[in-house]
């Protein structure tokens, strides 16, 4: 898959950090207001998608490879799963055993804004993950012909 | 109520006028087009019930799906021309299907399920009703019981006790209650969740893998 | 039949279209189309399930709380139903993972009969 032309590469390198930051601040802030790791999560494979429909597939892989993207799912859920498994410290299974501070702001609600980051990365990595796999690299038809790539673009 | 019912009917209608041309029509391209317009139409009548998280969610969703489709309905030319000739007699299915969906919905508006299954009506669901908070006693102990009246699911239930703490729950802390719910109260649900993205994920990728398929390429015949 | 009715039985029709287009369509891209009409329509019916209607005149109230403490009370009383919206919200994100996974098989059908049409792939030998 070939990249965009160079109006659509330059806006994306404005425009990508800060749907990223977006993202980011989504997953971070998701238990004061409307959004949470998941749809951090879906906000932040979308910048990553813009990334690498514009630049091409040789950015796919050389810098935002699809080991980065199965390694960074790995970790997420490791993450869940280890904020999970810490709850025995409160008696049962995925007890939500940090204080709850003042209702409102950035630190409090226990164990839910670690949660939240680690199912932002992973939901955000997989989905990106296969995101390349589907529509970023090229396949061959059968019989062997390489396929049309109709999606190039002159704007 | 009203103007929220009357925009909520609009939209509702533009969806399913969208979602029959986008099974009707001939090129594959209007049809995924017309899903993205029938998910924007979904995202909207989040937007409009009050649920802000699942409208951001369900427009990101939508885009990433659109791309994809696009992108794999473009590249690839169908040779072959379909028969306009279905193997299946349409008409008893789409008899089949109404007679169910009718079937369905007639047991749950109120035919002769009960209260606790009734499909409520738009608007008042069940927990704007009241019980008896004698039913929160533990079994056999009913001199614990609270006193007072509890809303009758429990959403209203969480509504009212999940935030603070009180003598009947830990509370979340969380301002956003649904994350709350997420991932305090349903947190199991979350985990059983991230598992099934996981391997829908490990599935997708094992489904166009190229490592272990390259004993089989020079036995494929020519077509 | 009232009006209180009329928007469940919209979400029902658009579920029935949604499986019509699975069981009764031979292109795989139809039948994508159709599995993803039947998951939005799905999402649809529970959210629309837990709505409430906000007192006359107001919007309707997200179950957010943006006023401090001293308004929870509030919130209790007015509020939409935050249980059908916390599992509609994994629920969209797992109706797309399986998008992916069903659009990953017709990409490998393609690959190897080249064509999205059911019944040439049931007679054609790979």
């Amino acid at each position: 898959m070939q990249g965009m032309s160079p109006i659509v590469k330059n806006i994306t390198r404005v425009v990508a950090g800060f749907i990223v930051l977006f993202g980011a601040y989504i997953v971070l802030y998701g238990h004061v207001t409307p959004g949470g790791g998941f749809t951090g999560g879906v906000i932040l494979a979308g910048g990553l998608a813009l990334v690498v429909l514009a630049f091409g597939e040789e950015f796919a892989r050389k810098v935002l490879t699809h080991e980065v993207a199965k390694t960074a799912d790995s970790m997420g859920a490791l993450l869940f799963l280890l904020v999970a498994v810490l709850g025995f410290a409160g008696g049962v299974f995925f007890t939500n055993f940090l204080p709850t501070g003042t209702v409102g702001s950035l630190v409090s609600a226990g164990t839910i804004p670690i949660a939240n980051l680690g199912i932002g990365i992973k939901v955000g990595a997989g989905l990106f993950g296969v995101f390349l796999a589907l529509a970023a690299f090229r396949r061959t038809t059968a019989g062997g012909k390489k396929e049309v790539d109709v999606l190039q673009s002159d704007i | 109520m009203d103007p929220i019912l009357w925009i909520l009917l609009a939209l509702l209608g533009f969806m399913l006028i969208g979602s029959l041309i986008a099974i009707e029509t001939r090129d594959l391209l209007s049809s995924v087009i017309c899903v993205g317009a029938v998910g924007f139409g979904t995202s909207l009548v989040f937007l409009l019930l009050g649920a802000p998280d699942l409208a951001i969610t369900q427009v990101v969703v939508e885009i990433l799906v659109l791309v994809v489709l696009v992108r794999v309905v473009i590249t690839r030319r169908d040779e072959t021309h379909a028969t306009s000739r279905s193997t299946l007699p349409v008409g008893a299915v789409l008899l089949s299907l109404g007679v169910m969906a009718a079937v369905v919905f007639g047991t749950l508006a109120g035919g002769g399920a009960e209260d606790d299954l009734r499909l409520h009506p738009f608007g008042q669901p069940r927990m704007t009703q009241q019980v008896e908070a004698a039913v929160l006693a533990p079994a056999g102990r009913p001199d614990l019981a609270p006193a007072g009246t509890e809303p009758a699911s429990i959403g209203g239930a969480f509504l009212k006790h999940g935030l603070t703490a009180d003598e009947s729950s830990r509370g979340s802390g969380a301002a956003n209650y649904v994350m709350g719910v997420l991932l305090d109260y349903r947190a199991y649900d979350t985990l059983g969740e991230a598992t099934v993205i996981f391997v829908a994920v490990i599935g997708a990728y094992a489904v166009l893998r190229k490592v272990g398929r390259s004993r089989h390429a020079g036995h494929e015949s020519d077509r | 039949m009232t009006l209180a009715m009329l928007p469940f039985m919209l979400a029902f029709l658009l579920l029935v279209a949604g499986l019509y287009a699975i069981v009764a369509k031979r292109n795989l891209i139809k039948v994508i189309v159709g599995l993803l009409i039947l998951d939005y329509a799905a999402n649809l019916l529970l959210v629309l399930m837990g709505y409430r209607t906000p007192p006359a005149g107001e919007a309707p109230v997200a179950p957010i709380l943006t006023g401090g403490l001293a308004q929870a009370d509030d919130l209790a009383a007015s509020a939409v139903d935050p249980i059908p919206q916390a599992l509609i919200l994994t629920s969209i994100v797992i109706g797309l993972s399986v998008t992916a996974l069903v659009v990953a098989l017709a990409i490998r059908l393609y690959e190897k009969y080249g064509t999205f049409d059911t019944d040439l792939m049931r007679n054609l030998k790979g």
